[in-house]
């Protein structure tokens, strides 16, 4: 990856996570309503994986969908401005925190509802197969959402069929506060693979570089025709589930230790390291990011609420 | 135009969709190589093959779901549920899936879906495989939901479900597959939407659809010999429902009857009345009432199944009830 490449992913990861941060505030000043769940910690995750794909490759996720958007090159304006509510927002402030989508950025969603985005995922590779098209659809879910069954039929689905889906399980290991040995018969995701006939692999969460190279094979290896594959990377939140998470399920000693291995430190060091880029150069775009945060506040802070006359719109494509 | 029957004229409103549009494609279980649970696709495989008509796993919330991916994507499938019991198994899909994802992303997904589901009782099939849940569907916003009850609206209809850009719920009855009548010959479209007498009078106004028309026709047939003369309005469309023709005919007649299949609490009949009485309280001359599927899961003993499912006698007596 060149040098250019490797910074922006540094920026990706590091406009979340700020974004994020103030989004967390504007929360509890009450300017962001409804559920709000944060990716604080995996960012790694989808910036590499996103980093990965070909333009035709279509992206789906659940509802921790912030960073997801980001990556996929929705402007943090738009974010922020959805999460707000406000009509300048990429859903025009129907979706909220859990439904952001930007078709023409092959953004699938954004989808609320545990599982049930991995059926629609199946049908978005078949759509690619039928046209004959090569696009890859790059499902993400997280491993609580292995355990309900849309999971295992989608899986069924796309291996009966040989879909071109590349499944990506984010092991968080908790499903809010269960963690994944209480819900979950094998607590290696990655096994349910074999259930389905299906290659898989085990990657290292909070190494951005890593992902992007297992993301990298495993896209152009369905590309290529061989049905769908699994990747079970490894992470973890540093926050709550969602903005209203007591964390009684787990110690602070745990999550300290896990903020030891840090995604942005880890890329940081790697970066510095192995004198890709020189601190300097790693704090402008730390400043940068934070400009674009601010930015991203104001933008959304000073456009218009969705006018009343527009509650109906979008019920239906047609005049009902 | 030719006399066939509700089978074939659903069997070719999909033929000819699919001979007229590339992206039109069947999936669903046993839709293809077995020819259908009901026939209705029987001959598709070999005619148009496996990609275009897809078998699937028995796995609802798969082919519901697979088939909204595939709709966003620009395709235009037609899911068929093997009965309409089945779709409680993709509940989400059709409710928080398809009915919500154009509004909830402001527009940007389309879902030019058509989910074909048959439904009723009077089979013996007993409580799981008899329902008539059309009012649960037709409750939600974002979906539309359509149930003819003649051969020519079953071809009319489809087509216009199959070009819909929205998820359109296609309700079909199994008892009245072999029921015949007029279709007109090749592109035959009915509008979604439209309400339509179905048989004109001035006594009394009888509402429904699918399964009801059936009972209501021969209802009407009955109460003539007595010199009474039953306007049937057919719906045809649940969701959006046009109460234009109901609330024109019964300002003419001034009473009313509604007949369904399903059951009556919350039903199809609950919301009409209710309508009724909104937009023409002025021209009430008896309660509104309703001819509806007894309050019981259905027994498989077919007495019992027979005595809990509304019948022409009970519409009939209704009919005399409002007079």
């Amino acid at each position: 990856m060149d040098k250019a490449k490797l910074l922006d992913l540094y920026y990706q990861m590091v406009l979340i996570r700020r974004l994020e941060e103030r989004g967390a505030e504007l929360y509890q000043a009450g300017k962001i309503g409804g559920f709000m769940h944060l990716y604080i910690g995996q960012e790694a995750v989808s910036t590499g994986l996103i980093a990965a794909r070909q333009p035709q490759d279509r992206v789906i996720t659940a509802y921790r969908d912030h960073g997801v958007a980001i990556n996929c090159g929705i402007p943090a304006n738009q974010v922020m401005a959805e999460l707000m509510g406000k009509a300048t927002g990429i859903s025009q402030g129907r979706g909220g925190s859990m439904h952001m989508a930007d078709v023409t950025r092959n953004f699938w969603g954004g989808h609320a509802i545990v599982g049930a985005h991995m059926p629609l995922a199946a049908g978005l590779a078949l759509g690619d197969k039928y046209a004959g098209r090569d696009g890859v659809t790059i499902c993400m879910f997280g491993e609580g959402a292995t355990n309900i069954g849309y999971f295992h039929e989608a899986l069924n689905l796309s291996k009966v069929w040989t879909l071109p889906v590349l499944w990506v399980c984010e092991n968080n290991m908790y499903g809010m506060g269960t963690t994944v040995e209480r819900a979950s018969a094998v607590s290696e995701i990655q096994q349910k693979a074999e259930g389905y006939g299906m290659a898989h692999e085990r990657v290292d969460g909070m190494d951005v570089l890593a992902i992007y190279e297992a993301a990298k094979k495993a896209i152009e290896t369905v590309r290529s025709g061989s049905g769908p594959r699994m990747l079970e990377i490894m992470t973890y939140r540093f926050r709550g589930h969602s903005m209203g998470d007591p964390e009684r399920y787990r110690k602070q000693e745990e999550v300290k230790k896990w903020e030891e291995h840090d995604p942005i430190g880890v890329f940081h060091a790697y970066l510095t390291g192995n004198k890709k880029a020189t601190t300097k150069a790693l704090e402008e775009i730390e400043t940068r990011a934070k400009a674009d945060v601010q930015k991203a506040v104001e933008f959304a802070e000073a456009s218009p609420e969705p006018g009343l006359d527009t509650l109906f719109d979008h019920v239906y494509v047609e005049e009902v | 135009m030719a006399r066939i029957t509700m089978r074939e004229a659903i069997s070719q409103a999909m033929w000819e969709e699919m001979e007229r549009d590339p992206n039109v494609f069947i999936l669903g279980e046993e839709v293809g190589v077995w020819g259908g649970s009901y026939a209705v696709t029987k001959g598709f495989y070999d005619h148009f093959g496996g990609e275009r008509v897809r078998d699937t796993p028995i796995a609802e919330a798969a082919i519901i779901g697979a088939a909204i991916g595939s709709a966003m994507t620009g395709l235009r499938p037609i899911a068929e549920l093997m009965t309409i019991n089945f779709a409680f198994s993709a509940m989400d899909h059709i409710v928080n899936q398809a009915a919500k994802l154009h509004y909830m992303f402001g527009g940007q997904f389309v879902l030019p879906l058509v989910i074909r589901a048959v439904g009723g009782g009077g089979r013996q099939l007993g409580a799981t495989h008899s329902q008539t849940p059309d009012a649960i569907f037709a409750h939600f916003p974002g979906l539309k939901v359509i149930s003819p009850g003649t051969p020519a609206d079953a071809k009319g209809l489809l087509k216009a479900a199959i070009r819909s850009n929205d998820p359109v719920l296609f309700i079909e009855n199994a008892t009245m597959y072999q029921v015949r009548g007029e279709v007109p010959d090749g592109d035959y479209v009915v509008p979604i939407g439209k309400s339509t007498i179905q048989r004109p009078g001035k006594d009394v106004t009888i509402v429904t659809y699918s399964k009801g028309l059936e009972i209501s026709m021969k209802a009407a047939e009955e109460l003539a010999k007595d010199g009474i003369e039953a306007e049937i309005v057919d719906l045809r469309s649940l969701r959006p429902l046009d109460m234009g023709p109901v609330i024109e005919s019964f300002k003419k007649t001034n009473r009313a009857v509604i007949v369904e299949e399903g059951w009556k609490s919350y039903g199809v009949g609950a919301e009409v009345s209710s309508r009724i009485y909104e937009q023409a309280f002025d021209y009430v001359d008896a309660p509104v009432v309703r001819v509806a599927q007894k309050e019981v899961p259905l027994p498989y003993n077919r007495t019992l199944e027979q005595s809990a499912l509304p019948q022409p006698a009970d519409v009939v007596a209704a009919v005399r009830e409002v007079l």
